[in-house]
C-alpha cells in the first residue's frame, strides 16, 4: 500500500502548492462570480423567451450557471491545470527526470492535478456558487444522496478532465511547442464543456453530438446528477467510459513518447 | 572634494510600513527603517563599494539614487538633480546594471537592444557608433551582436548588460551584483572592464557586491551599510584595522602532529599534515614563522591576508552584541 | 509644451518598445500564427454563443438578433482595440514580484507608456477583426433609419469605447500596483465588461445596469448611445442628449484612470512593494 501513500502524498502537494496563492484564489473569485451574474441574467432572459429550454427551467439554468463558474477552474475548462507544468518539463527536456521515478507517470500527473482540482473546488468554487445560491433562485436538491451522486459526478468529471489535457500535454513530446495545443484545449473547454450555454440547449443535431462527447462528462453530468435531470448511474458510466478510454488513450501515448525518449537518449 | 562631489547624500532615510501577519486576518503594522540617516558624498571619477548583508539598506539606497524610490527624509542629489523628482532627465546621466535581471531582449539579437537603446536615449548617431564600436572591441561582444540574447552565456549576458547601460556615456554607472554567478575568467573581464571605464571615462562607479574580491580589485574606498546605518566609510585597509582582522597562516608540515603552539596564534583547522592558524592581523608574520620553522618540520606555508567578509562578519558582531537584533522585519526590505 | 510633450514622448516610447515585442513575436513564426488563428477562434466562439441562442429564440430581452449582434460589434470592437493597445498590463503584478519593474523606472521613458507596450501582441488584431466583422454584418441587417448624427455615432462609440476600456485596464494595472497576485480582478471588469455590454441592457437587473451606467459608465461604450440608434428607450431613463456624452464620459475616465495611476505609481516610489 506503499505506493497508494506516494500519490496521496502528490495530490496533498498539488493541493497545498494552490493553495499558497491566496491573493490570486480571491481575484479568481471574485471574477468568477461577475461572470456568473452576467450569465445569469442572459440565461434568464433565454429561457424567459423559451421556457424548458433544452429540459432546464429557469431555477435549472441559473443552478447550471453557478455550477459551471464553481468548475471553471476546477477541471481547468480553460488550461493551466497540471497539462501546463507537464507541457513547459516535456519541452525542457526535465521529464527524463520522472521517468526514471518509481512512480507511474500518468498516476503521478493525475494525482497532482487531483490535488489541484480539488483545492479550486474548495477555494475558488464554493463561494461564487453559494453566492448564486443566496442571490438568485436555484434548483437546489434537498436528499444527502443527491448531492453525494453529484459528489461522484465530480471526481468522475476531474478524471476526464485530466485524462483529457494529460493526452494534449503529451502531444508536446511530437509538437515540441506547447501553444497550439493550449489554443486548442481552450476552445474545445470553453465550447464543448458547455461553458457558453448548457449542452442540452444546443440546437438540433448538433445539440445530440456534443451531449456524447466526452467534454459533456465535465459540467453537463454533474449538474444532471445535481439536479436529477438523469440516471446517477447512467452518468458515471459515461463519465467512467470515457475516463476509461481517454487514460487508455493516454497511457498508449505515453508509452510510444517514452520509447522516443530513450532512443533519442534522454 | 566637497566642490566635485557628485553624489551626495546628506541624512537620508527610507521608512517602509510593513504589515506583518500575526495571526488569520490579524496584522501588524510597523514602520521599518531600511534606510537610516545616510550620508556621503562621491567625487567624480570615483570606484566605490558599497557592501552589507543581505537586507542591510544597499539596494534602497541604490533605488533612491537611481530615482526609483523616493526617500522618506535627507536630501540627495545626483549630478545635482534630484533622483525622485526629475527621474527621466537623471535617467540620462546614469547607467544602471541589475545582476540578477537583464535588460536584454531574450528573443532578439544582442544588437537590437542597442538599437533600442540609442533610439530610446536619444543618442546623436555618430556617438552611439563609436561607443558601440568601443564597447564592443572592450566587452569582447563582436561576435555576439547577432545572437539572440536567450542563447548567451550568463557571463556574456552581463558583458552585454554593461554595455547597454553605457551607451548613452553615463557619468555614473551603479552596479547591483555585477560578477554575481560568472566563472572565474567572466568575472575577471568585467572587472578589468570596469576599471579600464572608470580610469579612461572618468566614470563614476558605485558597486553593491557579495563578492569581496570585486571590492579589493576595483576600489579604493568602501562604504559598509547594515540595519541601514553606515558602519564604516574609508579605505580597504582601514577596515581590516576597524575590524581587527586576523591573518592566517597555513602550515604544511612533514608529517601529522598535534596543533601547534605558538601563541598569540592559535590553530583554527588541522586536516592531516596541514594546519591553520589565526594570528592578529599587527602581528609580525616573519616572527611567528621563524618561531614555528625552529621547532617542527616545515614542507611550507603560506599567509592568507585577513578576508574582508570575515572583518566584517566581526564587526556586525560587535555591534549586534549590543542591540540585539530585534528588527528582524528590517532585514527583510533591502 | 508640458502635457502635450510628455504624451509625445510617452507615445514614440510606446511605439519603440511595441516594435521590440512584435520582433519578438516573429521568431517563433509558427508559434505567432497559431496563436492568431486561436485568438480569431475564441473571440468568433464568443459571437457563436449568441448565434447558439438566437437558433431557439427570435429575440432575447426584446431585442433581435440584428440589434444584439450591434451591441456586441460595438462592444468587441472598442474593447479590442483598447486590448491591443494595453491588454497585456496584466504582467505588471509579476514585473512587480520579480523586480522588473525596477528597470523600467530607470529609463528616460513615461512609466506608463513602457507598462502598456509590455508584451504587446499583435494576436490581439484577431479580437478586432472579429468584432468589426459581426459590426458589419450588424449595421448591413438592422433595421435603423440612418441620419447623419446616427452615422456619426457609430465611429464615436468605438472610440470612445475604447478610450473608456483603456481606462479599466489603466485602473487595473494601478490596482496591481498594491495587490500583485489579484491581476484577475481586472479581468472581471474588462472582460466582464465587454460581455455584458454584448447583451442589450433589458436583459439585466435594474441595480445592475444603473450601477454600469452611473458608477462604473461602461453604458456609455454601447448601451446609451445605441439605444439612441436604434430608436429604443434608454436604459434608466436618461434623457435623449446622454447619447452623444460618451467622449465626455471617455475623457473623465482617462482622467481618473491616470490619477490612479499616478497614485500607484507614488506609493510604489514610496513604498517599494
Amino acid at each position: 500500500m506503499g505506493s497508494g501513500r506516494l500519490y496521496l502524498a502528490v495530490a496533498v502537494g498539488g493541493f497545498r502548492r494552490y493553495a499558497t496563492y491566496r491573493a490570486a484564489t480571491a481575484a479568481g473569485v471574485f471574477t468568477n462570480t461577475v461572470f456568473g451574474v452576467i450569465l445569469v441574467y442572459t440565461y434568464l432572459a433565454l429561457w424567459d423567451e423559451k421556457p424548458h429550454l433544452g429540459g432546464y427551467d429557469q431555477a435549472q439554468a441559473v443552478t447550471y450557471v453557478w455550477l459551471g463558474q464553481c468548475l471553471y477552474a476546477t477541471l481547468a475548462i480553460q488550461g493551466g491545470g497540471a497539462e501546463k507544468d507537464l507541457m513547459e518539463r516535456i519541452r525542457t527536456g526535465e521529464i527524463a527526470v520522472d521517468l526514471y521515478r518509481p512512480a507511474d507517470l500518468q498516476l503521478w500527473w493525475l494525482a497532482g492535478d487531483m490535488g489541484r482540482a480539488l483545492f479550486q473546488m474548495l477555494g475558488r468554487g464554493v463561494v461564487p456558487f453559494v453566492f448564486g445560491a443566496l442571490f438568485f433562485p436555484m434548483a437546489l436538491p434537498t436528499a444527502p444522496t443527491a448531492w453525494a451522486a453529484c459528489l461522484v459526478a465530480l471526481l468522475l468529471a476531474m478524471v476526464v478532465s485530466f485524462a483529457i489535457r494529460y493526452l494534449a500535454a503529451l502531444s508536446v513530446f511530437w509538437l515540441m511547442d506547447g501553444m497550439g495545443v493550449n489554443q486548442a484545449l481552450m476552445i474545445t473547454g470553453i465550447f464543448f464543456s458547455g461553458m457558453v450555454l448548457p449542452l442540452n440547449a444546443f440546437p438540433g443535431v448538433f445539440g445530440d453530438i456534443v451531449l456524447v462527447l466526452p467534454w459533456a462528462a465535465q459540467i453537463q453530468m454533474p449538474a444532471d446528477v445535481l439536479m436529477g435531470e438523469t440516471d446517477p448511474l447512467g452518468a458515471f458510466a459515461f463519465q467512467a467510459a470515457w475516463a476509461v478510454v481517454l487514460l487508455a488513450a493516454g497511457r498508449l501515448l505515453q508509452s510510444a513518447a517514452t520509447r522516443r525518449v530513450v532512443v533519442q537518449g534522454g | 572634494m566637497q566642490d566635485d562631489a557628485f553624489i551626495e547624500l546628506d541624512g537620508v532615510e527610507k521608512v517602509f510600513d510593513v504589515r506583518k501577519k500575526t495571526g488569520f486576518l490579524k496584522r501588524e503594522r510597523r514602520q521599518v527603517r531600511a534606510v537610516d540617516s545616510i550620508s556621503f558624498t562621491v567625487a567624480r571619477g570615483e570606484m566605490v563599494g558599497y557592501i552589507g548583508p543581505n537586507g542591510a539598506g544597499k539596494s534602497t539606497t541604490i533605488k533612491m539614487l537611481t530615482g526609483i524610490l523616493t526617500p522618506s527624509g535627507g536630501r540627495l542629489r545626483v549630478a545635482g538633480i534630484d533622483p525622485s523628482r526629475e527621474r527621466k532627465r537623471l535617467a540620462h546621466r546614469i547607467g544602471v546594471v541589475f545582476g540578477q535581471r537583464t535588460t536584454l531582449w531574450w528573443d532578439l539579437p544582442l544588437i537590437d537592444s542597442y538599437k533600442l537603446m540609442h533610439r530610446m536615449y536619444r543618442i546623436p548617431d555618430g556617438r552611439y557608433r563609436e561607443n558601440l564600436d568601443r564597447l564592443v572591441e572592450l566587452l569582447d561582444l563582436g561576435t555576439l551582436l547577432d545572437v539572440p540574447v536567450r542563447q548567451l552565456s550568463l557571463g556574456q549576458r552581463m558583458r552585454g548588460d554593461i554595455a547597454a547601460a553605457l551607451l548613452h556615456d553615463p557619468e555614473v554607472l551603479y552596479l547591483d551584483e555585477p560578477t554575481i554567478g560568472l566563472d572565474v575568467i567572466s568575472k575577471a573581464k568585467v572587472r578589468e572592464f570596469l576599471r579600464d571605464v572608470n580610469a579612461e571615462r572618468g566614470t563614476t562607479v558605485l558597486l553593491t557586491t557579495h563578492d569581496l574580491q570585486d571590492i579589493e580589485q576595483l576600489c579604493s574606498r568602501v562604504m559598509v551599510i547594515d540595519h541601514g546605518r553606515m558602519m564604516y566609510d574609508g579605505p580597504l585597509a582601514g577596515l581590516h584595522e576597524v575590524g581587527e582582522g586576523e591573518r592566517t597562516l597555513v602550515v604544511d608540515l612533514e608529517r601529522e602532529l598535534p596543533p601547534i603552539d605558538a601563541a598569540p596564534a592559535r590553530v583554527v583547522k588541522v586536516e592531516g599534515p596541514r594546519q591553520w592558524l589565526a594570528f592578529p592581523a599587527g602581528e609580525s608574520a616573519a616572527v611567528l614563522v621563524a618561531r614555528i620553522a625552529a621547532e617542527y618540520p616545515l614542507v611550507d606555508l603560506s599567509v592568507r591576508e585577513p578576508d574582508i567578509e570575515a572583518v566584517i562578519a566581526k564587526m556586525y558582531v560587535d555591534q549586534a552584541g549590543q542591540a540585539e537584533r530585534a528588527d528582524q522585519a528590517g532585514r527583510a526590505v533591502s | 509644451m508640458g502635457e502635450r510633450y510628455a504624451l509625445a514622448e510617452g507615445l514614440r516610447a510606446y511605439g519603440l518598445i511595441a516594435g521590440m515585442w512584435v520582433r519578438s513575436s516573429m521568431t517563433y513564426r509558427a508559434s505567432f500564427v497559431i496563436t492568431v488563428f486561436g485568438n480569431l477562434v475564441v473571440t468568433a466562439l464568443d459571437f457563436v454563443a449568441i448565434l447558439l441562442m438566437f437558433a431557439q429564440v427570435d429575440s432575447l430581452g426584446g431585442w433581435s438578433l440584428p440589434e444584439v449582434a450591434f451591441l456586441y460589434g460595438l462592444s468587441a470592437t472598442a474593447f479590442g482595440i483598447a486590448d491591443l493597445v494595453l491588454g497585456s498590463m496584466d504582467v505588471l503584478g509579476g514585473r512587480i514580484r520579480d523586480g522588473s519593474f525596477d528597470t523600467l523606472l530607470v529609463r528616460p521613458a513615461p512609466v506608463l507608456a513602457q507598462v502598456g507596450a509590455d508584451h504587446f501582441a499583435l494576436r490581439r488584431l484577431g479580437r478586432i477583426t472579429q468584432g468589426v466583422a459581426v459590426l458589419g454584418y450588424a449595421l448591413v441587417t438592422v433595421d435603423v433609419d440612418w441620419s447623419a448624427p446616427k452615422v456619426l455615432l457609430v465611429p464615436v462609440m468605438v472610440v470612445s469605447g475604447a478610450a473608456i476600456f483603456s481606462a479599466l485596464f489603466v485602473a487595473g494595472a494601478a490596482f496591481q500596483i498594491f495587490a500583485q497576485d489579484a491581476a484577475e480582478v481586472q479581468n472581471a471588469f474588462t472582460y466582464g465588461g465587454t460581455t455584458l455590454l454584448q447583451y442589450p441592457p433589458t436583459v439585466f437587473g435594474k441595480d445592475l445596469v444603473r450601477g454600469v451606467t452611473f458608477m462604473l459608465p461602461l453604458a456609455f461604450v454601447n448601451w446609451v448611445p445605441a439605444a439612441h440608434v436604434l430608436g429604443r428607450p434608454y436604459p434608466v431613463d436618461l434623457p435623449e442628449w446622454t447619447a452623444f456624452v460618451s467622449p465626455l464620459v471617455a475623457v473623465a475616465c482617462c482622467a481618473l484612470a491616470g490619477l490612479a495611476w499616478r497614485t500607484g505609481l507614488r506609493s510604489y516610489r514610496s513604498t517599494g512593494s
